[in-house]
């Protein structure tokens, strides 16, 4: 990164003094980025406000007849593991993406593929939930029921296999397609900046493409791919419309990936179930939101620790 | 000591094979495999990760025979990892055929210039959910980018000490609000002053706000960090104020750079739908006042008509395509005028 002056710190009070402008001025950035704070801990104090209700209210009147916990904990699982099974199908791809933009195709493609991939990351979710019930799903079935005939003895492929295709591992092929982009962006990111010398010197000592790759890039690269992972798991947790769309959904909490019935996300049990709310219902919904909010709030804060290390190593 | 044992077995390959032996392996292994497949039933998800595979192990053998392990894994790797990038776009080439394919039947006149007021099954448009989605997006741009100019500026420009460093890690951690608990919050915000019941525009506006405002602090800082200090230098040097310096000088350079990130996050939000799912409603006609009652707007008029079709069922789904396409080309718009922008009037910065 180029290291440029903070010119508040490089300026400091030798700027010429521009009397009651200068002053207004000041106070209306400053007034912006309170005004952001402001916004930030509104979300959080409004959403317990509205949430307050259900967390104090008699768990037979919370959907289900027993407690929030017993209401929220099953959607947590949901989310969770939709959102991990993304993660592991989308890392290994978002790195090989990454990898093929900055080290392997020819320099003029590059721009236009990072391009792409950038639109990639714009589509609306409500167009990938869309495809995912229409074309995605639909042409999984058969392999679904490959996978209960001969990987049935696994848990996660126990089915009865779904015939619509409205599954779980449906829905986290969705989520990795949406993610990947971005995780491929921050990784692409970092492989780009490696430094030339050392990739240079591990080609002139004989290496080939890929051991240079292995031995400098990688290396080089590996926070970024965990933080960028990390920014991806935190968008696939609170992604909504895929899910809504693409899931069908019983409650419940079970690892079978394959069948018709699955745990629903937070995210996608509110969308469903907003809209025909009323009184406590929605205290309750709005309870869950808090807790989506605080998971992906940590998730976020464990990726900025990262890069942050990243960037204090690099510098 | 794996290094040495490849030396030697490069050493004993002789010679390279030719330029064109990937595109031989692929097309061989292709062949191959559809002469095999037409035998046994054709599938043509098998046949591209088929020949990915057979052709990835056919160039290792291939290459190791005439040039060596190494080679041969360089070789079989790149190919792999060109498979996994092709991989990848499948989905896209797959999403945007469909998308089109589908949704060109409804894009006619009607679709553009009627409601859905009165429409029962057939015909029928967009109307109401355009000038929805116009309004409630405007709205949204118009509070999100003085908002997020000028907290970048407070950010790059002004901020010192704990609160530059305070307000930079929750612009981080405001990127990462899910869509869904930003249509929460504007709906809690609504209904403490108003009631449970309550839908409007604007609500949508302040969601897609919280959502939209991080991403212009982002982009913006980023383009006022490339502005080079020797600009404001030389304005501070001539007697220039330094709120003149900035609006005069620094934006004025960063315009292009801005307005591209602005365009990117318009595009990133006109197609949310969760939060205006819960905070806007759905309407079947033209509603103008924000302020007032519900409105319609194309993502949630897509996913309503896909998920409550009448009877029948085609027209709904068709609308719904329809309307995706129509979001999709808009995004495609505001990116490749972004793109415009950056490369006509923000090559000087670089």
């Amino acid at each position: 990164m180029n290291q440029v002056l903070n010119p508040a710190e490089a300026g400091g009070q030798k700027t010429p003094k521009g009397g009651i402008g200068d002053r207004v001025f000041n106070g209306l950035a400053v007034g912006a980025g309170l005004l952001i704070l402001t916004l930030l801990a509104g979300v959080a104090i409004f959403l317990l406000i509205e949430a307050w209700p259900a967390i104090t209210a008699a768990p037979e009147d919370i959907p289900g007849g027993e407690g929030l916990v017993k209401y929220i904990a099953p959607l947590a699982f949901g989310t969770v593991l939709a959102a991990t099974l993304a993660i592991i199908i989308a890392v290994p791809m978002a790195v090989a993406v990454a990898l093929f933009i900055s080290h392997l195709a020819p320099r003029r493609m590059a721009d236009t593929l990072s391009y792409i991939v950038d639109l990639l990351a714009a589509i609306p979710s409500i167009v990938y939930g869309l495809w995912g019930i229409a074309v995605l799903g639909p042409s999984l079935v058969p392999f679904l029921g490959w996978l209960e005939d001969n990987l049935g003895f696994i848990p996660l492929f126990a089915g009865p296999a779904s015939t619509t295709g409205r599954t779980m591992i449906v829905a986290a092929i969705v989520l990795a397609v949406m993610i990947l982009p971005i995780i491929s962006a921050v990784a692409r990111e970092v492989f780009t900046q490696t430094p030339r010398g050392l990739q240079e010197s591990a080609l002139a000592l004989g290496a080939t493409r890929w051991e240079m790759i292995r031995m400098v890039v990688l290396p080089f690269g590996k926070s970024a791919i965990v933080a960028g992972s990390m920014l991806g798991l935190g968008r696939a947790l609170g992604e909504t419309m895929a899910v809504t769309i693409i899931l069908s959904v019983s409650g419940g909490v079970t690892f079978n990936l394959i069948s018709s019935s699955n745990p629903s996300t937070i995210a996608a049990n509110i969308a469903l179930d907003f809209p025909e709310s009323s009184g406590i219902d929605i205290n309750a919904l709005i309870a869950s939101g808090l807790v989506l909010f605080a998971i992906t709030l940590v998730v976020n804060m464990i990726a900025r620790a990262v890069i942050g290390r990243q960037a204090k190593d690099a510098s | 000591m794996t290094a040495e044992r490849g030396i030697a077995s490069s050493a004993a390959g002789s010679g390279r094979i030719p330029r064109w032996a990937p595109w031989a392996a692929i097309l061989g292994t292709a062949v191959v495999l559809a002469a095999i497949l037409t035998l046994i039933g054709f599938n043509i998800a098998l046949l591209l990760v088929g020949t990915a595979v057979f052709s990835t192990v056919a160039i290792y053998l291939w290459a190791r025979a005439v040039e060596g392990h190494r080679q041969g894994l360089d070789r079989a790797i790149t190919m792999g990892i060109s498979s996994l990038f092709a991989l990848a776009m499948v989905p896209l080439i797959s999403l945007l055929w469909t998308v089109a394919s589908k949704g060109i039947d409804r894009i006619d006149v009607e679709f553009f210039t009627t409601s859905m007021r009165g429409v029962i099954n057939d015909g029928g448009g967009i109307l109401h959910a355009m000038t929805g989605t116009l309004i409630i997006t405007s709205l949204a741009t118009l509070a999100s980018v003085p908002i997020g100019i000028m907290a970048a500026v407070y950010l790059h420009e002004y901020g010192k000490g704990k609160l530059k460093k305070i307000l930079t890690f929750f612009v981080d951690v405001m990127t990462g609000i899910p869509s869904i608990v930003a249509g929460l919050f504007a709906f809690a915000l609504f209904a403490i002053f108003f009631g449970p019941g309550i839908r409007m525009g604007v609500m949508g506006s302040v969601a897609l706000s919280v959502l939209m405002i991080p991403i212009v602090v982002r982009s913006t800082e980023e383009m006022l960090r490339v502005v080079p200090d020797g600009l404001r230098e030389a304005s501070f040097a001539l007697g220039v104020p330094k709120w003149r310096t900035v609006t005069k000088v620094v934006l004025p350079t960063a315009m292009a750079g801005i307005v591209t990130g602005v365009m990117l996050a318009v595009a990133r939000i006109i197609g949310e739908t969760a939060p205006l799912l819960i905070t806007t409603g759905a309407f079947s006609s033209v509603n103008l006042n924000p302020f007032s009652g519900r409105m319609d707007n194309l993502p949630v008029f897509a996913y309503n008509q896909y998920r409550n079709p009448g009877v029948p069922p085609e027209p709904f789904i068709e609308r719904a395509w329809a309307a995706a396409l129509v979001l999709i080309l808009i995004v495609m718009v505001l990116f490749l005028v972004a793109r415009f922008i950056s490369r006509r009037y923000g090559t000087e910065l670089r």
